[in-house]
């Protein structure tokens, strides 16, 4: 059915008329839906940004030599890209736009538990974004340190990292207000009826991810504050002249920045889960593991930072006791995959736009869980740590994993979001052109790595050519594709067919309510099923 | 789910608690004329734990809150003793 039963009374989110008109609607919205756009717009906006500064990596590195800027911009530019993907892309990503629109809906409330730390959390964003784009403008010049920050460099170093850390801080506050938001959400505006095991397993994933938010990244901010302080006092935390130890900085950092992987792939993961059931229209295969493994990751990835060091000097026991635990928790991960698999089995599939990009998602995210194993033993990380294996690794787990689960789920939730259907057969082929472009960019990357080519060199030896040539020509098809899907997902949301209620047969409960959804999304009464996915 | 019975403490079992922040406060500040060598960190993070319970578990109610919030905040204990040991299995060791 769509919403033509009720139309003369019904007002959707998107026309409801409040106390403010224009752009202050939006900006000054506590409308959990609303703000998830504000978000999308922002982080769609970062996005591309950061992409670009990419390319231009990709081209300097076209061939060996100066080719189109210095090293010390090249510095700069991974540095600032770096920071706009992991701070403001990928981290808040997925679970403040999709969590924040569709969490409530999802378990049946009306809006999140606290809607104005919701805007506030987002003008918080805003404010961060807006110190770390400063950074780069500074007299000093862009920060030079990698998005890592590590000490005793970022110590020294004459460029801006004071301005980019304290941004980074910043947009820890709007992360924690965030997950703090959705936490309380879970425990305390379930629909009546629905316990925790009767939530579809979007929100199990998001409800983890918050408990991730919620503690690790109050130790990324003090960690930065310590830089800081050495930076402008003195004090010796971290660099070996004033007493410090460096290496203590990294612990620091990835005892936060470890768990941050999953605060991206978490909500990624729930997004694949919906998505899979729905197109092969089969009850969900382990639901309860589904749900429990999400916690197991959250719980276990706090225990195995170490992996990203090491090479760093740490003790001979520290090595071996985090290149076990990594394994531990590689098994959770694998059990998603072992069940999204299952769930198609004997499906009927069915291969829409958001369908087609989860598949993508499963598959690149397979390569990037298999060659994160490679990194987790001690042996072999010591072969390819800080090479172009690195980077190869987290694009394929970040970018073909989050990224691909965000355009999966814009797919999926765009015709509830916008009450409009975009073109199918050109979301085809977008997904076709940025899966073709990605393997071509990022696959050659394991090889040069394997073979030596240094991670965050803006020059490099010939025999690496072919390599970073290939690498370069993906990078171009990647963008194409991308502009191609972006062009088309606007077009769809501005002029395509209106949606129906529920355009892919779907079983959980945003596809009970009309598209899009009013103000307060349930305004009839609707049913909680003790299993969210019971098709057939 | 919520409880909603929110619970009054009385005036007198504050008064206690504070007492008792207030003693381990002093103690905090006592040991450090101790040399406790490796366990200085130990002994001011158990202080501090303990501290941290009272806080928790009076003036914040988790006393009364149900099984479920009590055990998540437990948790949140335990993850944090276990990532500061596994820390020092690397400064221990080196
Ligand atoms: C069109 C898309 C992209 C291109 C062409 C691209 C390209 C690159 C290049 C050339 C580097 C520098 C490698 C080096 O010299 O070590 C890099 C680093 C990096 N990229 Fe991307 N990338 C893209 C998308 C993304 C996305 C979507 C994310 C995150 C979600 C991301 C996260 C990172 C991070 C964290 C680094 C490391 C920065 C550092 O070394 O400090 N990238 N990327
Ligand atoms: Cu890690």
């Amino acid at each position: 059915m769509s919403n033509e039963v009720n139309k003369i009374e019904y007002v959707s989110y998107l026309e409801h008329q409040g106390r403010f008109k224009g752009l202050k609607s939006w900006i000054f919205a506590t409308d959990h839906k609303r703000i998830a756009l504000l978000y999308m717009y922002a982080i769609a906006a970062f996005f591309f940004i950061g992409a670009l500064l990419g390319l231009l990596m990709r081209f300097e590195l076209i061939a060996p030599g100066e080719t189109i800027m210095k090293a010390q911009t090249y510095n700069g530019l991974f540095t600032v890209h770096g920071v706009i993907m992991i701070f403001m892309v990928v981290i808040p990503g997925l679970s403040a736009v999709f969590g924040n629109f569709f969490l409530p809906i999802l378990i049946g409330a009306k809006d999140v538990a606290f809607p104005r730390l919701n805007l506030f959390s987002w003008w918080i964003f805003v404010f961060g974004s807006v110190l770390a784009v400063a950074s780069q403008f500074l007299k000093s010049g862009p920060p030079d340190t990698g998005w890592t920050f590590y000490a005793p460099y970022s110590t020294t170093t004459g460029t801006s990292v004071i301005i980019a850390t304290t941004a980074a801080f910043i947009l820890g506050f709007s992360s924690i207000l965030t997950g703090l938001n959705f936490l309380v959400t879970v425990h305390q505006m379930r629909a009546p009826g629905m316990k925790f095991f009767n939530m579809p397993l979007f929100p199990w994933a998001i409800y983890a991810t918050a408990w991730i938010q919620l503690l690790a990244t109050p130790i990324v901010g003090i960690t930065l504050l310590m830089l800081i302080a050495e930076r402008l006092f003195g004090i010796g935390f971290f660099d070996p002249n004033l007493g410090g130890d460096p290496v203590l900085f990294q612990h620091l950092f990835w005892i936060y920045s470890h768990p941050a992987v999953y605060i991206m792939i978490l909500p990624a993961m729930g997004v694949i889960t919906e998505i899979v059931p729905t197109f092969c229209q089969r009850k969900v295969y382990g639901y309860k593991a589904i749900a429990l493994s999400s916690l197991a990751i959250a719980g276990v990835g706090f225990l195995v930072w170490g992996h990203h060091m090491y090479t760093s000097g740490m003790s001979e026991n520290a090595r071996w006791f985090f290149s076990l635990l990594t394994f531990i928790v590689a098994v959770p991960s694998a059990i998603k995959v072992f069940n999204w698999i299952s769930t198609m089995y004997k499906g009927s599939i069915d291969l829409k736009p958001p369908f087609l990009f989860a598949l993508a998602f499963i598959f690149l995210f397979i390569i990037g869980g298999t060659t994160g194993l490679i990194l987790g033993s001690v042996a072999t990380n010591i072969q390819v740590h800080d090479t172009s294996f690195i980077v190869a690794h987290f694009h394929y787990i970040i970018f073909g994993g989050m990224g691909f689960a965000f355009f999966a789920a814009i797919h999926y939730w765009l015709p509830k979001m916008y009450g409009r259907l975009y073109n199918f057969r050109r979301a085809n082929i977008a997904c076709i052109i940025m899966f073709i472009g990605f393997n071509t960019l990022y696959f050659p990357q394991f090889v040069i790595g394997i073979q030596g080519m240094p991670r965050r060199y803006f020059d490099y030896l010939p025999q690496f050519q072919t390599g970073h040539m290939i690498s370069t020509i993906g990078g171009v098809i990647l963008i194409f594709g991308l502009f191609y899907m972006l062009i088309n997902l606007i077009k769809g949301a501005r002029k395509g067919p209106k949606a129906p209620a529920n355009p892919w047969n779907g079983s959980t409960l945003e596809w009970q309510i009309p598209s899009p959804p009013s103000l307060e999304n349930f305004d009839e009464p609707f049913e909680v099923k003790a299993n969210p996915y019971d098709y057939k | 789910m919520s409880n909603n019975s929110s619970h009054i403490t009385e005036y007198k079992v504050l008064g206690r608690i504070l007492l008792i922040l207030m003693f381990f406060t002093f103690a905090t500040i006592s040991v450090t004329s101790f040399n406790l060598a490796s366990f200085t960190v130990t002994v001011a993070l158990l202080i501090a734990g303990i501290k941290g319970y009272f806080v928790l578990s009076y003036f914040m109610h988790l006393k009364y809150e149900n099984l479920l919030l009590r055990i998540l905040v437990g948790m949140i204990f335990v993850l944090f003793a276990l990532i500061v040991l596994i820390t020092f299995i690397d400064y221990s060791y080196r």
